[in-house]
């Protein structure tokens, strides 16, 4: 790594899932907020650990799907009630004709509600994003296989390059590194 | 250390069996299942795709006669105007509810046990979906005007009936399809982003990074998409179960005996999740055979499961084909009595309804053949539980044929009454959607990891923060990392 390119970070491996969450509430601890952890599945009880709460990924989908469901409802009644009546079988068009027209509006709150649930998984997870500091740390790339990272930002108000390397030593830490931009 | 002793200590009667079997590390997942899509494609993988992908161009080049012909090179006539398109139709969309049920429905009920089989699954229902599309597309017989389906305001101001089946069945397979596909791809970014850490050329790393979207196992990652996975899971969940109700709705808002059931929507998900597990064992047991590493993955446990699936819904279907007839009887409707009493459960060949052995052969591939799952033996005799889903594979198609055929063939007017019998272009398309799902599949085993790999190191011991923790804080090598059954060189491989 040349020495004249910007620090982004320090970063240390762990030997285990549970080794690194031990690791994450010492840090969460002692108060650091620009950091993260690397794991190759989903950690149970990590959020907790890290101090992060609940994802909020809900609300935009609860938007998505009620966005759906109202697009089917101009869909279908617009042209049925007054555009276009397509008097079929000579059933009426009125309120109580409404349960035919259930399963088009379930139908599309249901596609509204999954295309919002994955953008918005890209958007608040800012993916794609195909070049990211991390990726210059050559022991990463065991993340998607089998190895535990934890990462702490040079940008976060508590980090110093000596009094947090000695931190990550002392909690356990195993190949701490510095890793540049 | 209380904790890990409490583990150690739980008693023998309440130890599950482990999902991965052989305590494999996290590391011998990945390189199992990174392993088949990294090798050098094998010879039998060439001996397979070969005839599939001939297969497949019949079939499409019999689509192609189709369309440029007209429907009337099909053995269908004025009285029998869905048969085998519509047979098949259901028959492949079915298919496809295995994997939703695995990916969503089990994934909501906690059962852990999915994870090592729900890629394959969704993949399969992928192709299966692909395969039923092509059916009512060609069947409409102008496929250039096929676009009148979709609510776009033309010049004619003609718009298609909202509160027509058909239409709804056009919104719910496009969403399913849609749905299925993000679903499937959101399940895929983590493994795709271990394929691009491990690629060795160029090629291989651009295309993974590129699709892997630049994934990186962060907890702030992780966190929305826990968050996304449950949201997908809980909307497929209806969404699976609302398919093959609006399938069914084709048949039952209609007025002609033997359709105009209201059990038909349990019915056929109830069907459609039966025929589709026994589509997963039809591709998921050959596949392991292939690859013996997967067996520690997908585990005799797995195949024990999904034949206890197979035998439960099995026997709701049986259920329903007997409520069908007794209701028959009950109501005492002499078209419903016809249809149910002659065409379909007529005694003697030849001179009941000209396809009651059909009626026969559905009831024996379906309601019979998985009662075999009763006995442990056969539920873990792969050859067995192979056999079995083949006849419940056949089973499944029958029955679309039954319902279909025997209700029109022989309608309220018997001078309409007319015979129906496959052309052989019909019979070659639906070999040929054969083709298509298999070359499809193989091509899926080949490019992409076909065990969804973080699902399965989140169910093994190591994964658990909360009890498994042998070497925390002693500084010793990873053990959490490797397991007792590992090669030493293949630690090297990083």
């Amino acid at each position: 790594m040349a020495e004249y390119r910007k620090v982004y970070g320090l970063g240390a491996e762990f030997d285990s899932a549970a080794a690194l969450m031990h690791a994450a509430e010492k840090i969460r601890d002692s108060g650091f907020s620009k950091w993260d952890v690397h794991t190759p599945f989903p950690v149970h009880g990590m959020d907790k650990a890290m101090g992060l709460g609940k994802s909020w990924l809900s609300a935009p989908v609860f938007i998505g799907g009620t966005t759906g469901l109202l697009t089917a409802v101009c869909l279908e009644m617009i042209p049925s009630f007054s555009l276009y009546k397509l008097i079929v079988h000579g059933k009426p068009y009125d309120w109580r004709t409404i349960p035919a027209f259930f399963p088009i509006m379930f139908e599309l709150t249901v596609l509204f509600s999954a295309f919002t649930t994955v953008f918005s998984l890209l958007i608040m997870n800012q993916l794609p994003k195909w070049y990211h500091p991390v990726f210059n740390w050559e022991r990463f790339s065991r993340v998607t296989d089998d190895g535990f990272f934890l990462v702490i930002e040079a940008r976060d108000p508590k980090f110093s390059e000596t009094k947090t390397r000695a931190l990550l030593e002392e909690i356990g830490g195993q190949h701490v590194t510095l890793i540049h931009d | 250390m209380s904790e890990a002793v409490a583990t150690l200590e739980t008693p023998k009667e309440v130890q599950r069996i482990p999902l991965v079997t052989n305590e494999r590390s996290l590391h011998w997942i990945t390189e199992n299942v990174a392993s088949i899509v990294e090798a050098r494609t094998p010879l039998w993988w060439w001996l397979a795709f070969f005839p599939c992908a001939l297969l497949a161009m019949v079939g499409l080049c019999c689509i192609g006669y189709q369309i440029s012909n007209g429907v009337g090179v099909w053995g269908e006539n004025k009285t029998v105007g869905w048969a085998w398109d519509i047979t098949n139709f259901v028959f492949w969309i079915g298919i496809g509810h295995a994997g939703t049920l695995i990916s969503a429905i089990l994934f909501l009920s906690r059962q852990k046990w999915r994870t090592s089989i729900n890629r394959a699954a969704e993949a399969m229902t992928l192709f299966a979906v692909i395969c039923a599309g092509i059916f009512p597309g060609i069947h409409v017989g102008r496929v250039w005007m096929a676009w009148y389906l979709a609510p776009i305001p033309d010049s004619y101001d003609i718009w298609p009936n909202f509160r027509s089946p058909l239409l709804w069945d056009v919104f719910a397979v496009s969403t399913y399809f849609t749905v299925s596909v993000l679903f499937w791809y959101t399940g895929l970014i983590p493994d795709l982003a271990s394929l691009r850490d491990r690629a060795k050329s160029r090629v291989r790393k651009f295309a993974y990074g590129v699709f892997a979207l630049g994934w990186r196992g962060s907890n702030r990652q992780w966190r929305h998409y826990e968050m996304a996975y449950l949201l997908l899971a809980g909307l497929s969940t209806p969404l699976v179960l609302s398919v093959h109700s609006v399938v069914s709705f084709d048949f039952a808002t209609s007025i002609l005996p033997g359709w105009h059931t209201t059990i038909f929507p349990p019915y056929f998900v109830a069907g459609a999740i039966f025929g589709g597990f026994a589509m997963v064992l039809t591709i998921m047991l050959p596949a392991r055979l292939l690859y013996p590493q997967l067996d520690d993955m997908v585990t005799r446990q797995h195949v024990d499961k999904m034949a206890k699936i197979i035998l439960l819904t099995g026997s709701i279907v049986g259920y329903a084909y007997l409520m069908e007839l007794y209701i028959a009887y009950y109501g005492q409707n002499k078209f419903e009595m016809f249809t149910f009493f002659h065409q379909r459960a007529s005694l003697g060949f030849n001179e009941g309804g000209w396809y009651n052995k059909y009626y026969y052969a559905m009831m024996f591939c379906n309601v019979i053949s998985p009662q075999i799952f009763w006995s442990k033996w056969a539920r873990n005799n792969y050859i067995v539980v192979f056999i079995t889903s083949m006849f419940v594979n056949a089973g499944m198609w029958y029955e679309r044929f039954v319902i279909i055929a025997t209700s029109l063939a022989q309608d309220f007017l018997p001078s309409s009454w007319h015979h129906y019998h496959p052309s052989w272009i019909e019979i070659w398309t639906f070999c040929g959607t054969f083709g298509i799902f298999l070359s499809l599949f193989l091509l899926f085993m080949r490019f992409l990891p076909m065990i969804c790999a973080f699902e399965v190191k989140a169910v093994t011991p190591h994964a658990d923060p909360h009890h498994y923790r042998p070497t925390a804080n002693s500084g010793g090598p990873a053990t959490g990392a490797l397991g007792p059954h590992d090669a030493p060189a293949k630690e090297g491989h990083h």
